[in-house]
């Protein structure tokens, strides 16, 4: 930026001199500058802090075993970033829904989609994430995530569903 | 229901309240059905069968309905806890009506006692376009030639009449075809728009003349009905009749209701509900309409069951994914915990006498069940076959416990008796769920999906693990409650 003030501060200077000639001459064209700096590269993902952000680039679900509620390598990864986020954007409350597949009756699914939706608070409390920014509930077998009755529809079914309530940028 | 002497009550009733319903009053004596003093010949149903010795075993309990009567011997019998017998041909024709709308009336309910009796499989209504007799009067004996040739065991002949004040008189006689003898005969008095119930009433006194057992006809099913793609499932809760008759919704479907159960006095249902999105245990007053939430709990209350006294109500509650099973008393509000286990503890039920609780649990590393004393205590388990067990029910007569067992990828209700002895399965498909008795503890209701993504109906089935029929409803429908008889 100095040099080409510099440069600027010349040209005028020179031009005053040759006004001082009186010598009509065709106006000098204005000298050129340099175009405005690249704009940082558009978003091609979600705004930071938006629930599309939670959802695609940090994950909203982590899966379980059948009749299980540990948490898997997999389901920790995904809670660790979901903490992660989570510690980032303090004013984000969540949801942690529970869900099973259908093979289970609808009592004993409840309480096993409660198991599951506290296993992921749990481990997301662990991570320093207040308890008080998650709140559970159990779906068991009502909201399957796939319609269909095969092993692939049921082990989506089975999952801890992390939504958030409020506090997302918009 | 009692035969008795006691004045008909006329009292109005809607199909949503569940206020008393008519009481029968004996009817006047027919003019010929002279009780024939002398012994019969006694005549045997199945020659060697055990049915003999059933009806000699219940012959005390027909004295008591006979005390009214003059005594006699009743030979007409179906026992039911046999695992097959021919059901007994049986003739309910058309109720006899002075006028048109008492004709028309009489029609209906011959035609829903009919239907009952049918359904139940222990009676084979037969066909009312092959009578002979054209009957015009109560209380005279048919001419039982003409209901023999048809080999009718048993003819119900009734009579509709409009009384002066507008309410309607419904009287019958139960005939004994072969023996020739009344067996017995009733009236009640209510208003019209009551004719259902009556007829189901009807059937009851047939139903228990005939069997030595409570009849279970004049009660009431509550369900979820279900509608919508199964990821966005809409369920609310619907009431109908026994035989399917006058349905109608009890919550609406903004919100997700599950798992009602009846009150011992039919008036309570207690249920699980999403309303304002936080997983309660409900109650719903059908007197008044009104539904309200069952205690201030600190977490998902659910599983509901009433205890056999109508005073609380058992249920699970989840705290940080740890489910007990606790005590809610209904008047004091006071509430008890009666499981302390780190597993899944739900689905309890109490015995009927209130003295035990049969529940589910995965204390033992898959779901099984397991029997404790009222107050928690005592605790053993009972499922010990092949598979996981769970939604346990106590049998209204206390001497089995059914349940849904998940087997080799497939669903089946089945009994057992309360020490874990005598399982038997009594149906089976991809999903059969979430069992409920008959007031007689005779019928087990249940919820099927007969194949995968087929939407759920409700099922009922004999204890004998005969007579499976789907129940009609409108919609998909679960989680099927039986009432105990009505008022």
């Amino acid at each position: 930026m100095r040099t080409r003030i510099a440069l600027i501060l010349a040209l005028a200077a020179a031009t005053a001199l040759s006004a001082c000639a009186g010598r009509r001459e065709a106006p000098a064209l204005p000298a050129p500058t340099e175009a405005p700096p690249i704009a940082p590269q558009a978003p091609s993902g979600p705004v930071a802090g938006s629930l599309e952000d939670f959802r695609v680039n940090v994950g909203e679900r982590v899966f379980f075993g059948y009749d299980r509620s540990d948490l898997a390598p997999e389901a920790r990864q995904i809670l660790e970033r979901q903490a992660a986020w989570l510690r980032r954007y303090p004013s984000v409350r969540i949801l942690v829904a529970g869900n099973c597949d259908e093979r289970g009756t609808r009592e004993y699914n409840l309480a096993l989609g409660a198991r599951r939706a506290a296993a992921a608070r749990d481990y997301l409390t662990s991570l320093g994430v207040p308890g008080n920014r998650i709140e559970t509930v159990s779906y068991g077998k009502e909201r399957p995530l796939d319609p269909r009755s095969n092993e692939e529809a049921w082990a989506v079914n089975r999952n801890a569903h992390s939504q958030i309530v409020s506090g997302a940028v918009s | 229901m009692s035969v008795s002497k006691s004045a008909a009550s006329d009292a109005p009733r809607t199909p949503r309240s569940g206020d008393p319903g008519p009481k029968p009053q004996l009817a006047r004596r027919s003019r010929a059905a002279r009780w024939t003093p002398a012994l019969r010949v006694r005549r045997t149903l199945r020659p060697g069968s055990v049915a003999c010795r059933l009806m000699f075993a219940a012959c005390a309990a027909l004295c008591l309905v006979f005390a009214v009567s003059p005594p006699a011997r009743a030979e007409l019998r179906v026992p039911i806890t046999e695992g097959h017998l021919d059901p007994m041909p049986i003739a309910v024709p058309d109720f006899i009506g002075a006028d048109e709308r008492a004709q028309q009336i009489g029609r209906d309910v011959a035609g829903v006692i009919r239907a009952d009796l049918e359904r139940s499989a222990l009676f084979r209504p037969l066909d009312p376009a092959a009578f002979i007799q054209r009957l015009t009067d109560v209380n005279i004996p048919p001419r039982f030639a003409d209901w023999r040739v048809l080999r009718a065991q048993a003819l119900v002949v009734g009579q509709a009449t409009m009384l002066p004040d507008g309410r309607l008189r419904i009287e019958f006689r139960l005939w004994d075809v072969l023996g020739e003898q009344s067996v017995l005969g009733l009236q009640f008095a209510t208003t019209p728009d009551n004719w259902r119930r009556i007829a189901h009433r009807v059937a009851d006194q047939v139903y228990k003349q005939i069997t030595g057992e409570e009849g279970y006809f004049d009660t009431r099913i509550v369900f979820v009905s279900e509608s919508g793609p199964k990821t966005r499932r809409v369920k609310r809760l619907m009431i109908m009749d026994q035989d399917g008759a006058n349905p109608f919704y009890l919550t609406g479907a903004s919100f997700m209701s599950i798992t009602p159960r009846f009150s011992p006095n039919t008036q309570l249902i207690t249920y699980m509900a999403y309303e304002d999105g936080r997983p309660r245990v409900y109650l719903f007053n059908l007197e008044t309409n009104r539904r309200e939430v069952l205690g201030d709990f600190p977490g998902m209350t659910f599983a509901p069951r009433f205890a056999p006294d109508g005073n609380a109500v058992v249920l699970s509650l989840d705290q940080g994914g740890n489910s007990e099973i606790y005590r809610m008393d209904l008047r004091t509000r006071q509430r008890a915990r009666l499981t302390d286990h780190p597993s899944i503890d739900t689905s309890p039920s109490y015995s009927p006498d209130g003295s035990r609780i049969v529940f589910n649990s995965d204390r033992g590393g898959t779901p099984q069940l397991y029997v404790m004393d009222a107050n928690g205590g005592g605790v053993r388990r009972i499922s010990f076959g092949e598979g996981r067990y769970m939604t346990p029910v106590w049998s209204p007569r206390g001497d089995l416990i059914a349940f849904t067992r998940q087997s080799g990828g497939r669903f089946a209700i089945g009994v057992m008796r309360p020490d874990g002895t005598g399982e038997r399965i009594l149906s089976e498909s991809y999903l059969d769920e979430g069992p409920s008795w008959s007031p007689n503890g005779r019928v087990i209701v249940f919820f099927r999906e007969a194949s995968p993504g087929a939407g759920p109906r409700v099922w009922s089935i004999d204890l004998t693990g005969r007579n499976l029929r789907q129940m009609a409803t409108q919609t998909d429908a679960s989680d099927p409650a039986w009432s105990p008889l009505l008022p």
